[in-house]
């Protein structure tokens, strides 16, 4: 018996079109390689990884190309072999629109592997196997892409209570998880043992919404399986009730176990710990195959022909994932994710990146303009539909008002912008743009707080420094004329016998003797031929100087200039 | 009648004395509202304000010595914050002090430095490394952007550079919904 018993349920939630059969009629089919990849270095949370090749570099499959920035990073790896072309700013998958550092790389169509080494998790360190996950690039593929070494930590207790295995998929359209769950049950399984060990996790619920009954089916067959290899009931299947947003980590983690985690704290505070099914199937590969995360399972649908979940590697241009669909003529639109929760890109040859579960296109038939936003009337819907248990209303005047510090104190971080309030509104409030809006203009100022803090820092502390060299400098400035008076002192002492006078009188005595001095040596050196003549020298002179002045007379009319 | 004064005079110098032992007990070091005007500048250093830092200039305000319009780095919203904070009216930034600009860091073109130690002597926040004769930089993540680097330096060879927009710390602008002609304004 694999299925659980006992479910709870989370508040709020909505019931949106599902939208997912279109895409799981066909199994899942590997991209072709496109003819440029375009890598973005800054793939998952956290600092952006350092590029590690150079434009004509030759790589392979597989190869580390970005390495991860500290702990809070996640490497990053060529997705085929062939030729670096550049390492430049590119367009990335962004609301921005902003361009980012990216690997080029020109394929070579050999598919060239690094040499694969499995990872001997069970007799490394728990720390040399989350460095060997870091480093193989393993990032939570559910979307948030957060570097899922940190999450494998069982925290202070050293062991978990759950390892839950997030399969719900709660997003109109995306069927990723669907497809690989129904394809490839063991390797999940294998990825969740690996998981269960390096968390000493006692048993691990895999839930899933009730409208996949074929995943839900070969997930428990690999279950079963896995609890027939472990002797015990540990790996548990449940069913959970269709209803967005079901795969929220907060909303499944209480449908699975009722535990409700608290603003502020962490699942594993509490003994659990939430993965998405296809990390869990990129941690068997990293793990076991040693190829690190260098391609995902992407839906693509929306508005298209025939929608289908392709083996993507990362760094493909949307455009030649969506060309494979065929895009209907008046798609006008690429969405990266879901309808809920996406976002539009900036072009259509953005790449695929880790983050990508779905590119879904988009027209305006499909997608139809939003209607006027109206004043909002206080109805509460938003409130009764909001999954995390917030005000959605008065974190929207707040966030309209700009008064964010209000905003923070009915938890706006504690929203995870899945958009059931806005969906519910009738006055068609955007209300999770308010909300990003809000909390990006507070992470702005909180970074603008943080420098001003070191700069106020640095200055009293240069003001610190200025004030001591000055004392410093007077201290020695008083040893030096200190030490200077008492040798002047001494040496009157010397010169002159009465060594009580005063300072003053000393200074003075001192400078009239050198004066003295400087007179008398100046006199002899340089005496006055002039001095002691005879009478008639001095007549012999006077003669002279007489001469001297006629001819001088008599000069001046040729020195006189003639204009 | 006695015991009344006594009571009273009993009761006064019991209070006087809590009072005072709390008044040394709770002393607040410092000047709370100073720190508080403190936090809100920018700390750029940069003296625009026609004083030598943030905190002169927060004791300014403190004192009523000096307006709360006289700080260009904090712009508009940090006067908006000031008001607040004083119950003073909101004055448009004073012409006189500067403009507001877009943050920007300082850049030596380290081809044309000539190892003056100028600039690092100017700079408030120790920001720039270097020593005489040899190149120096700017540690552009501990730059304020207050410019006082740039008079001293005898072969302009620093400049202002705006910080751009990076992925990371590009914002979500402010929801604003366009209004679509409708027919009857079309036709």
């Amino acid at each position: 018996m694999t299925a659980l018993q006992r479910l709870f349920k989370f508040n709020g939630g909505v019931k949106p079109a599902y939208n997912k059969e279109a895409s799981t009629g066909l199994p899942i089919a590997v991209a072709p390689t496109p003819t440029l990849l375009v890598i973005p270095l800054h793939q998952s949370i956290g600092g952006p990884p350092r590029p590690l090749v150079k434009a004509g570099e030759r790589v392979l499959k597989g190869q580390r190309i970005g390495d991860a920035d500290g702990n809070v990073s996640s490497a990053v790896h060529a997705s085929t072999s062939g030729t670096v072309v550049a390492v430049e700013m590119r367009l990335m998958p962004h609301t921005s629109g902003l361009s980012a550092m990216c690997v080029v790389i020109e394929p070579d169509g050999r598919n060239e592997w690094i040499p694969r080494q499995p990872f001997d998790f069970r007799s490394a360190s728990p720390a040399a196997s989350r460095d060997f996950l870091r480093d193989a690039g393993v990032v939570g593929l559910g979307g948030a892409v957060f570097p899922s070494h940190l999450k494998l930590n069982a925290g202070k207790q050293g062991k978990l209570d759950v390892l839950v295995l997030n399969g719900a998929e709660c997003e109109p359209f995306i069927t990723c998880d669907d497809v690989l769950m129904r394809e490839r049950p063991e390797e999940i399984i294998k990825g969740a043992v690996i998981m269960r060990e390096m968390l000493s996790a006692g048993e691990v619920l895999i839930g899933i919404e009730d409208n996949k009954p074929a995943a839900i089916a070969a997930m428990e067959i690999a279950a079963r399986a896995a609890n027939r290899v472990a002797g015990a009931n540990v790996y548990k299947v449940g069913s959970v009730p269709t209803r967005y947003p079901a795969g929220g980590a907060k909303q499944l983690i209480r449908v699975l176990t009722g535990i409700e985690v608290p603003h502020g704290e962490r699942s594993t505070d509490y003994g659990v710990q939430c993965f998405n099914v296809g990390t869990a199937y990129a941690i068997h590969e990293a793990i076991e195959l040693g190829q690190p995360l260098i391609s995902r399972i992407v839906t693509v649908a929306g508005n298209v022909g025939q929608a289908r979940n392709y083996e993507v590697l990362f760094g493909t241009p949307m455009k030649d994932l969506v060309a494979l669909c065929a895009p209907l003529p008046d798609s006008d639109r690429l969405i990266m994710g879901g309808p809920m929760m996406g976002f539009r890109m900036p072009g259509d040859d953005v790449p695929v990146v880790k983050a990508t579960n779905c590119v879904l296109v988009g027209s305006t038939a499909l997608f139809p303009p939003p209607p006027p936003e109206m004043p909002c009337i206080r109805c509460g819907e938003c409130a009764k539909a909001c999954p995390a248990d917030l005000q959605p209303f008065e974190m929207y005047w707040f966030s309209r008002a700009k008064i964010f510090g209000k905003a923070q104190e009915y938890n706006l971080f504690d929203c995870i912008e899945c958009g059931c309030c806005a969906y519910v509104c009738p006055s068609r409030i955007p209300l999770v743009d308010y909300y990003r809006f809000a909390k990006s203009e507070i992470w702005a100022r909180e970074v603008e707080k943080e420098a001003a803090d070191v700069a106020r820092d640095r200055y009293e502390f240069r003001l610190l420094r200025e004030e001591r060299e000055k004392q410093e400098k007077a201290a020695k400035l008083a040893a030096k004329t200190a030490a200077g008076r008492e040798k002047a002192a001494a040496a009157l002492a010397e010169a002159a016998k009465p060594a009580a006078t005063p300072e003053e009188d000393a200074k003075k005595a001192l400078i009239a003797a050198a004066l003295e001095r400087a007179r008398t040596e100046k006199a002899r050196v340089h005496p006055e031929n002039t001095a002691d003549l005879t009478p008639e020298q001095q007549a012999e002179v006077t003669a002279i100087e007489a001469r001297r002045a006629e001819i001088r007379e008599m000069a001046k009319p040729h020195l006189r200039p003639d204009d | 009648m006695l015991e009344a004064l006594l009571v009273m005079a009993l009761g006064a110098v019991v209070l006087g004395a809590a009072l005072g032992y709390a008044a040394v007990r709770f002393r607040v070091e410092g000047d709370p509202l100073v720190e508080k005007i403190d936090a809100i500048l920018p700390q750029t250093q940069c003296g625009q304000c026609g004083f030598p830092g943030c905190k002169p200039y927060a004791t300014a305000i403190a004192k009523g010595e000096a307006e709360i319009n006289q700080c260009p780095p904090g712009g508009e919203e940090g006067i908006h914050k000031l008001a607040d904070l004083l119950g003073r009216e909101f004055k448009p930034l004073s012409a006189e002090h500067g403009i507001e600009k877009p943050k920007s860091v300082a850049v030596i073109d380290e081809q044309a430095c000539i190892g003056c130690t100028l600039c690092i002597q100017a700079c408030p926040v120790d920001a720039i490394v270097g020593a005489a004769k040899q190149m120096h930089t700017i540690v552009a993540k501990q730059c304020t952007g207050c410019e006082l680097c740039l008079p001293p330096c005898p072969v302009d060879c620093i400049s202002m550079q705006p910080i751009g927009e990076s992925v990371e710390s590009w914002k979500w602008k402010y929801p604003v919904f366009k209004i679509n002609p409708t027919q009857r304004e079309a036709a």
